[in-house]
C-alpha cells in the first residue's frame, strides 16, 4: 500500500495502485457472496453424499439413495410398457378385424397411429397420407395391392420393392426406351389411357384413342387387365379411377409409358413392432376420413 | 504499417512468409485431389501476396528511435477493423442460416456449400472467432501494454499473431463450405489448421509474457489475469481435445485420438471451457479496463474480482459433463459437472456484480453514453447468462431443455448480449483512443446500434426460450394411450413463428453491427482527413505532442 488513498464518491480507501487512471476499492467481499458460496457448496456436498459421485480408481462413490441412472431409466421404460400393455396386448392378440370393431380400442390407434406414422410414413406420404409427386395419396383408397387392413399391414411389413426377402415386387416396363413401342404407338395409347377417366383432351390426342385401344389390348392388359381397372395382384394402378402418382396430363403420362416406372417403398420389419405395424394398418386405413 | 518496422523485423517477415509460402506449396502438391490442395493454394497465395507487400516497403528509412517511447498500436487498429469484417460477415452467415431454418426451401443457391450443415459453422467461427477472437486480441494488446507501462516488446510478433490467426479463421471458414470438419462442436477445423493455431497462440502467450515481465507498474491488473487465463487455458483446450491422426500428410481428414463417451467427455470439456475462457475469460478482461476507464469510476471491489477470478478458473474446468447429462457418461462425472456448475454461479454472479457496483456514481453517464450502456447491459446479460447456465445444468432442468432451443437461446443470450455488447462498448471506447480523435463520427449512430443490438437480443432469446420450452414439452408430452402425443414434425411446425422471430431478431442485430462498422469507417476517415489537413513536415505521426486524448 503506497498511499492512503479515497474515492472521493463512496469515501472507501482504495487499493493505492492505480492503472493508467483505473483504480480498486479496498471493499471487503460483500457478505451475500459468502453466504451463497457456503449455501451452494454445501448444496453440493450435500449431493455428492447422496448420489454417485467421487471417483475411486476402479470404483466411484455410489452415494446413500443408491440411485443409478441406468436402473432408472430400465424401470422407466418398463413401467411404460406395463402401463401400455393393457391395449397393446389386446391389439397383439386380435384380428385387425376384431380390432377395427372396438371403438375403445380404435381410439388408441388413431391416438398412437397418428404420431407413428408422421413419425415413420410422413417424409413420402405427407403427414395427412395425401402423398405427392411419385407416393401415392393413401387417403383417396386407391389401392396397389389392396386396402384389406391384412393387405396394407402386409404391405408395410415387406415393402415394395425393398431388400426384404418378401417383398412386393412390381414395375412397369419402358415400353419406349426400351424399343417395345414407337412414339407414335406411346402417343395413342397415352391419349387411350387418359380417355380411360375422362380426362380433357384435345382434338388431335382424341383422334388417336381408337389406335390407342389396340395398342393397349397388345401391350397392358396383362396387368392393367382388358377394362384398365388395374391389378392389385400385381400393383398395377387402376388406370380408370382419378388417382395418378406421377401425374395425369398427357406429358406425364407418356413419360410414364415410355420410360417406365419402379417405385420403392422400404420394408418395415423389424424396424416397427407387429403391434405397431397393425396399428399403422388400421390408422392408415382411417386417413381421408372425417377430414384427417 | 510496414515501414514502421525495422529492417531487421523486415526481414524476419519475408522469411517467416516465404516458409509459409512453401508450406503451402508443399501443402497444394501432397494434397493433390483432396481439399488440402485448396488450403494449400490459399496459404501460398496468402503469403506471397502479403510478401508482395513487405518487399514494397523493404527498402523504407528505419522507423525513428521515438517510436520506442510510444505504444505500438497498429497491430490493435488493424484488429479492430479485422473484427468488424468478421462481425457482419459472420452475423450475416448467421441471418441466413436463420432463414433456411425458418423457410427451408430458401436454397437459392442449390449447392452443396450453401447447405445448412455447411454455414452453420461459418456462422459460428465467424462470429466467436472472427470476431470475437480480433477483438480480443486487438484489446488485449491494448490493454496489456496501457496496464503494464510497457510496450509491446517487438513488432513482429504481434502482427504474425494477428494475421496467422486470421488465415486460421479464412481456412477454417473455406474449409467448412468444402465440407471439411472434424465434427467437433466450436472444433472443427481440420488437423493442418489446428497446428498452425498452436504455433500462432504460443507466440501470443509469449508477447503477453514477455510484455508482463518489462511492466513498470509493480502488481499486474486484474484485467491481464482474466487475459492470461483465456490465452493459456483455451491453448490447453486446442491442444488436448484436437489431438488426431491425419490420414496421411496429404489428405485434410483426420481421425481424433478418442473415441465413443470419452470423445464425447474431452469435447465438452472443450466445448464447455471454451465458453468459460474464450467467451468469458477474455471478455471480462476487456470489461475490467473499458468499463472502469469508460466510466471513470474505480474498480468496487479488488478482492470481488479476485475471488471470482479463481472461482470462474477452478469452477469451469469441472463443469462440461453438464452437457452429456442422461447419455452413457457415468453418472458420478454428470453429477461433478452439475455441481460444480451450481456453485459457479456465485463467482459468476460476483463479478457481474462487481462490474455494476463499478458503476455507482456513474448511473448518469450510462443513461447519456450509450457506449457505457453497452457494457452496463453487458453485465446484466452476463448475469442471466451465467444464472441460466447454471439453472439449464441441473439435470431435472436439462432433461428439458436439453437438444431444444431453449440451449440455443441461451448461447445468444451469452453471445449477444454478453460478448458482443461488451466488445462493441469496448471498441466505441477504443476506437477513438486509437485514431486519436475527440469522440466517434456519430455518437447518434452509437444510440441507433445500442437499441437495434438490444431489441435484436430480446426478440432472439425469447423467441428462442418459447421454442425451446415448446419443443421441450412437446417431446415429453404422453396421450391417454401412454405414447408420445406429438410427432416430430408437429414440434416443427410449433416452432415455425419463432423461427421467424429469430431471423428478425438476428436481423436486428446485423443492422447494428453494420451500423457500427460505418461509424467505426467513419471515425477512421475523419482521423485521415485531419492529419492530411495537417501541414506536411519530417516528423512522424508518432510522439506528436498532444495528438493523443488523454487518459485512454
Amino acid at each position: 500500500m503506497a498511499t492512503e488513498r479515497h474515492d472521493p464518491a463512496t469515501g472507501r480507501a482504495t487499493t493505492g495502485h492505480e492503472w493508467n487512471g483505473i483504480e480498486e476499492l479496498e471493499t471487503p467481499i460483500p457478505r451475500v457472496v459468502v453466504f451463497f458460496l457456503t449455501v451452494t457448496t454445501l448444496f453440493a456436498i450435500g449431493y455428492w453424499i447422496l448420489m454417485p459421485a467421487w471417483p475411486l480408481g476402479v470404483t466411484y462413490t455410489k452415494g446413500l439413495l443408491g440411485i443409478d441412472q441406468r436402473d432408472v431409466v430400465t424401470r422407466q421404460v418398463e413401467d411404460a410398457a406395463a402401463a401400455r400393455a393393457a391395449w397393446t396386448s389386446r391389439i397383439a392378440g386380435a384380428s385387425l378385424q376384431e380390432i377395427a370393431a372396438d371403438d375403445t380400442l380404435m381410439r388408441h390407434v388413431r391416438e398412437t397411429g397418428r404420431t407413428l406414422f408422421i413419425d415413420n410414413c410422413a417424409v413420402c406420404h405427407g403427414t395427412r397420407g395425401t402423398g405427392g409427386p411419385g407416393f401415392p395419396n393413401l387417403a383417396a383408397k386407391a389401392w396397389l395391392w389392396g386396402g384389406e387392413p391384412e393387405t396394407i399391414a402386409e404391405t408395410i411389413r415387406i415393402g415394395i420393392n425393398a431388400t426384404n426377402e418378401e417383398t412386393r415386387v412390381s414395375q412397369m416396363m419402358a415400353f419406349g426406351r426400351d424399343g417395345i413401342l414407337d412414339g407414335t404407338q406411346v402417343r395413342a395409347v397415352a391419349a387411350y389411357v387418359r380417355s380411360l377417366s375422362a380426362l380433357p383432351m384435345g382434338a388431335a390426342d382424341r383422334a388417336q384413342v381408337e389406335a390407342g385401344k389396340a395398342v393397349f389390348a397388345a401391350n397392358c392388359v396383362a396387368c392393367h387387365g382388358e377394362d384398365g381397372r388395374g391389378s392389385t395382384e400385381a400393383g398395377a394402378p387402376d388406370l380408370t379411377d382419378a388417382a395418378w402418382i406421377y401425374g395425369s396430363d398427357a406429358q406425364s403420362v407418356f413419360t410414364s409409358i415410355y420410360s417406365g416406372r419402379q417405385g420403392h417403398m422400404p420394408h418395415w420389419e423389424g424396424r416397427l413392432s407387429p403391434v405397431d405395424i397393425k396399428l399403422l394398418a388400421l390408422y392408415v386405413g382411417t386417413l381421408g376420413e372425417d377430414g384427417q | 504499417m510496414i515501414s514502421g518496422l525495422t529492417v531487421s523485423e523486415r526481414h524476419l517477415a519475408l522469411f517467416v512468409l516465404g516458409a509459409l509460402a512453401l508450406t503451402g506449396l508443399a501443402m497444394a502438391v501432397a494434397g493433390r485431389g483432396d481439399p488440402l490442395a485448396v488450403h494449400g493454394y490459399i496459404v501460398l497465395v496468402f503469403s506471397v501476396g502479403l510478401g508482395f507487400a513487405v518487399l514494397s516497403a523493404l527498402f523504407d528509412p528505419e522507423p525513428p528511435e521515438s517510436r520506442l517511447s510510444e505504444y505500438y498500436d497498429d497491430p490493435t487498429r488493424a484488429g479492430i477493423i479485422l473484427s468488424l469484417a468478421w462481425a457482419v460477415a459472420g452475423m450475416f452467415v448467421g441471418v441466413w442460416v436463420a432463414a433456411l431454418l425458418a423457410w427451408p426451401e430458401l436454397t437459392f443457391v442449390d449447392s452443396a456449400w450453401a447447405s445448412f450443415g455447411r454455414l452453420r459453422p461459418v456462422h459460428t467461427s465467424g462470429v466467436i472467432f472472427g470476431f470475437g477472437g480480433n477483438a480480443l486480441i486487438a484489446t488485449s494488446f491494448h490493454v496489456l501494454q496501457r496496464t503494464c507501462r510497457a510496450r509491446l516488446p517487438g513488432q513482429f510478433a504481434p502482427w504474425f499473431v494477428l494475421i496467422g490467426y486470421n488465415l486460421f479463421c479464412l481456412i477454417a471458414a473455406t474449409g467448412y463450405l468444402m465440407g471439411m470438419t472434424q465434427s467437433k462442436e466450436y472444433a472443427e477445423p481440420e488437423w493442418y489448421a489446428d497446428l498452425w493455431l498452436v504455433v500462432v497462440w504460443v507466440v501470443y502467450f509469449l508477447i503477453y509474457i514477455r510484455t508482463l515481465q518489462r511492466r513498470k507498474e509493480p502488481h499486474i491488473y486484474v484485467a491481464n489475469w482474466y487475459y492470461m487465463a483465456f490465452i493459456l487455458v483455451v491453448a490447453v483446450l486446442h491442444i488436448v481435445n484436437n489431438l488426431a491422426v491425419p490420414v496421411s500428410f496429404g489428405h485434410a481428414k483426420s481421425y481424433s485420438l478418442f473415441s465413443g463417451v470419452q470423445d464425447a467427455m474431452t469435447q465438452w470439456w472443450y466445448g464447455h471451457n471454451a465458453v468459460a475462457f474464450f467467451l468469458t475469460a477474455g471478455f471480462l478482461g476487456m470489461m475490467y479496463y473499458y468499463l472502469p476507464k469508460r466510466a471513470e469510476r474505480p474498480i468496487f471491489s479488488y478482492r470481488l474480482s479476485i475471488i471470482s477470478f479463481w472461482g470462474i478458473t477452478f469452477m469451469y474446468m469441472w463443469a462440461g459433463a453438464h452437457h452429456l447429462h442422461y447419455t452413457a457418461l457415468p453418472q458420478w462425472v454428470q453429477t461433478l459437472g452439475m455441481t460444480f456448475s451450481i456453485v459457479l454461479l456465485v463467482p459468476s454472479w460476483a463479478s457481474a456484480g462487481n462490474a455494476l457496483a463499478t458503476l455507482n456514481g456513474a448511473w448518469h453517464k450510462v443513461r447519456d453514453d450509450a457506449t457505457l450502456r453497452f457494457m452496463m447491459v453487458a453485465a446484466v446479460f452476463y448475469g442471466l447468462s451465467t444464472f441460466e447456465g447454471s439453472f439449464m445444468a441441473i439435470r431435472a432442468v436439462n432433461s428439458l431443455s436439453h437438444y431444444t432451443d431453449w440451449t440455443v437461446g441461451h448461447v445468444h443470450a451469452g453471445a449477444l448480449g454478453w460478448v458482443a455488447m461488451i466488445t462493441f462498448g469496448s471498441l466505441y471506447a477504443l476506437v477513438p483512443w486509437m485514431w486519436k480523435q475527440e469522440r466517434m463520427y456519430s455518437p447518434k449512430l452509437i444510440e441507433l446500434h445500442f437499441w437495434l443490438a438490444l431489441a435484436g437480443t430480446v426478440v432472439y432469446v425469447f423467441a428462442m426460450w418459447n421454442s425451446g420450452i415448446i419443443q421441450g414439452l412437446m417431446w415429453r408430452t404422453y396421450n391417454d394411450s401412454g405414447t408420445l402425443a406429438y410427432s416430430f414434425i408437429d414440434s416443427l411446425v410449433a416452432m415455425h413463428p419463432y423461427y421467424i422471430a429469430r431471423a428478425f431478431g438476428g436481423l436486428l442485430f446485423l443492422c447494428g453491427a453494420v451500423v457500427c462498422a460505418f461509424n467505426v469507417w467513419m471515425t477512421i476517415r475523419m482521423a485521415r482527413r485531419a492529419r492530411a489537413a495537417e501541414p506536411a513536415g519530417d516528423v512522424p505521426l508518432y510522439g506528436k505532442a498532444g495528438a493523443a486524448p488523454a487518459g485512454e
